[in-house]
């Protein structure tokens, strides 16, 4: 039984949801039935006074069950789904007696709804209880009557972005809003308050089922109200540029309900609830941002022979903006960090970095001084090799230069750990050459993170041709262990995010070079689902740099007897260098001008630079180019075995480099495509302009049959 | 097919649309009142010989809610037997209540039809009909709504029209008004409004400021920064993506001003003018609205324009007069710059930035202007044209008589 029902010596039911089989209760067909009998429990025993739900397990309820979610296959099945629970809610509600929600741990999505139902929500006063509606994250919405009563309890304005947000709130800030009514210091403390408030208030009604409701925050049908519905979907696209329904919907439920009565909006809402769970977008975000994302967190790519690894002493070696936050992340996550570069003032610039963020987090509220305090006390800054003593792992993040990056290593690996880890942080130079610098070639691995690193949740991990099983298992549980997000991928030039993000970069630089207009390159491309436009990126790594990597390849290439092949988007990245001197951000002249003061903007010569050779190229070529050149790309590195699963492939560019969350990531994208339509507009690409468009072998075979990307 | 002739023309003169405006303390159905009791008298009219009235008014709530048509003109005294309808068309309402007025007559239907409009932005304000356009998330989303201020600032950004270049326009429009009004030009139609006790409380348009300079207008803030900053500049790219950043440069001196006003005009048949011993002053040559993009939104006047010029057989150097309602500056520079018009044939009176735009009546204000100038420079074509919510624009071309 999925809920447990007892009665106690006050006539008062409590009911302990406890899952069988599982870590957390969730909302699904199981636990349903175990409303269904609570229910008729109710309307059975008049001799109960009052119902205390509570849960068996840590949490309280955790949502709905993705898994049932996910299975579902029509729209009507979805909404016929959240009816049956909602009916169970109301019935709840409105069944004459007290009810109560004892909240003995975290309750998010149907699991706050669930509590919303109740008369009167009790929480446990505890730093982990976490409150929120967070099924906007994977493109749903609070389809259990969340959206209609968070909104009549706290008002539209305070409930509408807890919901496009999914933020979770604390039990403290719960009873803030007034979405918590009390707060208690133990379980017991908690049953004791929930009695209490039944004796007190036997026939207890919810706000929105009285005469004389009145909406909280004021009356959101007419005056002031209009604006924020007129400017609201705006305010949700100045950052999803219209690519995630989900909040439109909510703001639907919300926009709706207050048009018509309580139950007529419960069935609006299960509507709008239907359709989001029917869309492309949440169905891609449950399959990367749920399912592969958990997959690796759980480590299934992970050899699972290998004993779990924690690293104690971590020396990183270049205190530069790289370095410096290594230092930081590994230090906040209770590691032992020598922070080493050139000079003893040059590394303490670099725990600067650390001194400067903590101090932020500390003036925000978000850190006790002493908490910063003890995280910098493990940094230690130096300038000499020997303080690496006793590291078990180093982290070298110094210039991409072959020579410094032998010399480093060399140097380090005299003092740390004999059966330490080496890794480099490169994200251009093959890691199986650079193995050879270190006495333990099997010892060394690449761990390329990404700047900022302190923001950037994604390392990718990078095996080298030695690098053994042991090593790689290692270097993940260090990279979850600073609480980021691994991915592995095999050595290749550029590995995998660096080489599929500058096909994105150079495809905007391409259609520059064709004469289009530079606004729309950037603008199309936010709407194509990407953070930041190509030719802000360009800036961003300069030029100058672009160029240096360009002919380093190249050369590389030509020594290996390999074909070099320019990306035409090269000639902007040229003729800026040599013509104009135009290196990007940091020389403050780029593709971009950057005044002193306002905002940085395109610069109004570049149309004369590269003018308009012919009308300009339909929205949906370009929009198609700028996510194609990468899907393609992906593609290859999928079947050159770059990367190895669809997982690290997908999670790897959302949180890489920003690739369309909504479209899943950047396989995804082929898989909602559907690989015969893909592979079709692939070639269509190509005939139009050029072969970095054509398709790989692996996948148009896939496409003979429309079978998705495994 | 019967031609429509405009037999008279009546307007109020436009107060300021707010508490101490000096049309605020009229109600809406008194701003017609004096309107409809003028056209009985100038014209020695049998009211029961008007087949209908049709009024345009875009915010229909409260006073101005439940066909003020109808009640209006019973309120005026007309008989009781000459029904009303109320029309919404957005800043259009006054143009197409007197383009439908027009061709009831046409069709034959209907000999005499009174057309025009009324707005009394003082008290009831605009927005307050609310709407499924911008309050639908659904609808708002889909459709890209963006409030009309961005929208004459996206116009602006995509022509590339300056601060200066819009600036100097509505300074120009204020010195026309003001040249008009000293030269007596709308007198001919201009109908005193009076207080409940009689004494005259406006008989000039309110809102026109002669010591209107360059200067002064540059100090104004942009109005629709703050709501652009919001959202709605990104939801105007989305549709515009050659936009890097839209340029705010309309503000309350260079757009329409927001007042209380209303105008009628009498329109009928030869046989009926003849029976009635009526003049005719001009005739309809022939209308036309179209539907253009909603986002950016008051783009309509060129299409409806142009339509209307191809259904009367006639070029656009054909027109002689054009009075381009002027919403925001922007509209009307791009209709001169889109149709390459001689700018002295535009609104050569003066317009809306200077004398105000009361909603659903500003198309029979704008359509009575162009008469009354047609006679006095004895020229033959006009056409009035206005942008138009959602994407609309409407165009009417008449011809004097």
């Amino acid at each position: 039984m999925s809920i447990k029902l007892e009665m106690n010596k006050e006539n008062i039911l409590i009911a302990t949801i406890d899952q069988a089989g599982r870590t957390a209760n969730v909302i699904n067909d199981e636990s349903r039935k175990g409303f269904e009998s609570l229910i008729k429990k109710l309307k059975s025993d008049d001799n109960i006074e009052g119902v205390i739900i509570t849960s068996g397990k840590d949490d309280f309820v955790v949502g709905g069950d993705i898994d049932a979610i996910y299975a579902i296959k029509n729209e009507k099945e979805a909404f016929e789904v959240v009816e049956t629970f909602k009916g169970f809610l109301r019935e709840l509600e409105t069944c004459g007696r007290p009810v109560i929600a004892a909240l003995n741990g975290t309750a998010l999505g149907g699991g706050l709804e669930l509590a919303l139902a109740c008369h009167y929500r009790i929480a446990l006063d505890e730093k982990k209880l976490k409150l929120g509606l967070p099924e906007v994250m994977l493109g749903l919405l609070p389809g259990a009557g969340g959206t209609q009563r968070l909104a009549r309890l706290i008002g539209i304005q305070n409930a509408a972005p807890l919901m496009f947000e999914g933020r979770k709130l604390s039990a403290t800030e719960g009873q803030e809003l007034g979405i918590i009514h009390e707060l208690a210091s133990t379980k017991e403390d908690m049953m004791e308050k929930a009695s209490k408030w039944i004796r007190k208030n036997p026939t207890p009604k919810q706000p929105w089922d009285k005469k004389d409701f009145q909406w909280p925050g004021g009356d959101p049908v007419s005056g002031e109200a209009m604006n924020i519905w007129a400017v609201g979907p705006s305010m949700i696209n100045q950052k999803a540029w219209g690519n995630y329904p989900a909040p439109i919907y909510i703001m639907a439920c919300l926009f709706e309900g207050t048009r018509v009565d309580f139950d007529t909006a419960l069935r609006i809402e299960s509507a709008y609830f239907a359709k989001c769970v029917l869309s492309k977008e949440s169905h891609n975000m449950i399959n990367t941002l749920w399912y592969q994302l958990n997959d690796i967190k759980k480590g299934k790519y992970r050899l699972a022979s290998v004993p779990k690894y924690t690293a104690k002493k971590v020396g990183v070696i270049g205190a530069g903006m790289m370095g410096a936050g290594i230092a930081y992340v590994s230090a906040s996550a209770g590691i032992d960090v020598v922070l080493k570069d050139v000079t003893n003032e040059s590394a303490d610039k670099g725990k600067d970095y650390s001194r400067n963020l903590l101090a932020k987090r500390v003036k925000k509220g978000k850190m006790t001084e002493a908490k910063a305090e003890e995280i910098l006390s493990r940094i230690k800054p130096t300038g000499d090799a020997k303080d690496f003593e006793g590291c078990d792992l180093i982290v070298e993040a110094v210039f991409e230069k072959r020579e410094l990056k032998a010399k480093v290593t060399k140097e380090a690996s005299e003092h740390m750990l004999k059966d330490g880890i080496f890794a480099s942080n490169t994200s251009t130079l093959p890691i199986t050459g650079l193995a050879e610098q270190y006495p333990h070639p099997e010892n060394f691995i690449g761990l390329h993170f990404f700047s900022p690193v302190d923001k950037m949740q994604l390392v990718e991990i990078i095996t080298g041709a030695k690098t053994s099983p042991e090593t790689l298992a290692k270097s993940f549980d260090y990279v979850q262990q600073i609480n980021k997000i691994p991915i592995i991928v095999n050595d290749s030039r550029g590995f995998y995010t660096s080489r599929v993000f500058q096909t994105y970069v150079m495809e905007g630089m391409a259609l520059l070079a064709e004469g289009e207009n530079p606004a729309s390159i950037e603008t199309l491309s936010f709407m194509a689902g990407m953070p930041v436009g190509p030719l802000a990126l360009a800036d961003e790594l300069s030029l100058r740099l672009m160029a240096e990597i360009f002919e380093t390849t190249k050369k590389d290439l030509l020594a290996e007897g390999k074909k070099v092949t320019e990306s035409p988007g090269m000639e902007v990245v040229f003729k800026l260098l040599n013509e104009f001197k135009r290196e990007g951000k940091k020389a403050g002249a780029g593709l971009y001008e950057y005044p002193k003061e306002g905002k940085k903007f395109l610069w109004p010569k570049l149309k004369e630079v590269f003018p308009s050779k012919k009308a300009p190229m339909s929205e949906i070529d370009m929009r198609d180019r700028i996510l194609f050149a990468q899907a393609v790309e992906a593609a290859r590195c999928y079947e050159e075995k770059v990367v190895t699963n669809t997982g690290d492939a997908n999670v790897g560019s959302i949180f890489g480099w920003g690739f369309a969350p909504f479209k899943g990531g950047v396989l995804q994208f082929i898989n909602d495509y559907g690989t015969r339509d893909f592979v079709v507009r692939a070639q269509d690409l190509t005939k139009k302009y050029g072969p970095r468009f054509s398709p790989p072998a692996s996948l148009v075979k896939l496409a003979e049959k429309n079978a998705p990307i495994t | 097919m019967s031609h429509a002739f405009i037999y008279d023309a009546v307007r109020t003169a436009r107060g300021k649309g707010k508490k101490g405006g000096k049309a605020h303390e009229v109600k809406p159905t008194d701003l017609l009142k004096p309107l409809y009791q003028a056209l009985e008298q100038r014209n020695k009219l049998d009211t029961q010989k008007v087949a209908d009235v049709l009024l345009g008014c875009v915010t229909q709530v409260q006073e101005q809610g439940a066909n003020i048509a109808r009640v209006s003109a019973l309120a005026a005294g007309w008989n009781q037997d000459v029904p009303g309808m109320t029309i919404n068309r957005f800043c259009a309402s006054g143009l197409e209540a007197c383009n439908s007025a027009a061709m009831k007559v046409m069709s034959g239907q209907d000999s005499l039809v009174v057309g025009g409009g009324v707005e009394s932005m003082s008290r009831c304000a605009m927005g307050a009909d609310g709407g499924a356009w911008y309050l639908d998330p659904i609808l708002n989303n889909d459709l890209g709504f963006i409030p009309q201020g961005v929208s004459a600032d996206l116009v602006a950004t995509l022509e590339g029209f300056t601060r200066e270049d819009v600036d100097n326009f509505a300074v120009q429009s204020h010195k026309k008004a003001v040249m008009a009004w000293e030269e007596k030009r709308f007198q001919k139609s201009i109908v005193p409004l009076k207080s409940m006790m009689g004494e005259v409380l406006l008989a000039q348009d309110e809102l026109i400021r002669p010591d209107a300079s360059l200067e002064g207008l540059k100090g104004l803030n942009p109005s629709f920064q703050k709501p652009g900053d919001y959202g709605f500049d990104t939801t105007a790219r989305r549709k515009y993506p050659m936009v890097e950043r839209v340029q705010h440069v309309h503000h309350a001196g260079n757009s329409s001003g927001i007042v209380d006003g209303a105008a009628l005009m009498l329109i009928g048949n030869e046989k009926i003018g003849k029976e009635l011993n009526l003049t005719p002053r001009a005739r309809f040559v022939a209308t036309a609205v179209i539907g253009s993009e909603p986002t950016i939104m008051l783009t309509g006047p060129t299409p409806s324009a142009q339509l209307a010029c191809k259904k009367a057989g006639l070029k656009i150097s054909d027109i002689d007069l054009f009075e381009v309602n002027e919403a925001f500056a922007a509209v009307v520079l791009k209709f001169i710059k889109d149709l390459d018009i001689d700018k002295n044939k535009v609104n050569v009176n003066g317009g809306a930035i200077a004398m105000g735009h009361p909603l659903g009546a500003t198309g029979a204000v704008i359509l009575n202007t162009l008469v009354d100038e047609l006679e006095r420079t004895k020229k033959r074509y006009g056409l009035a044209t206005l942008c138009v919510g959602a994407g609309m624009g409407i165009a009417t071309i008449i011809e004097r008589l």
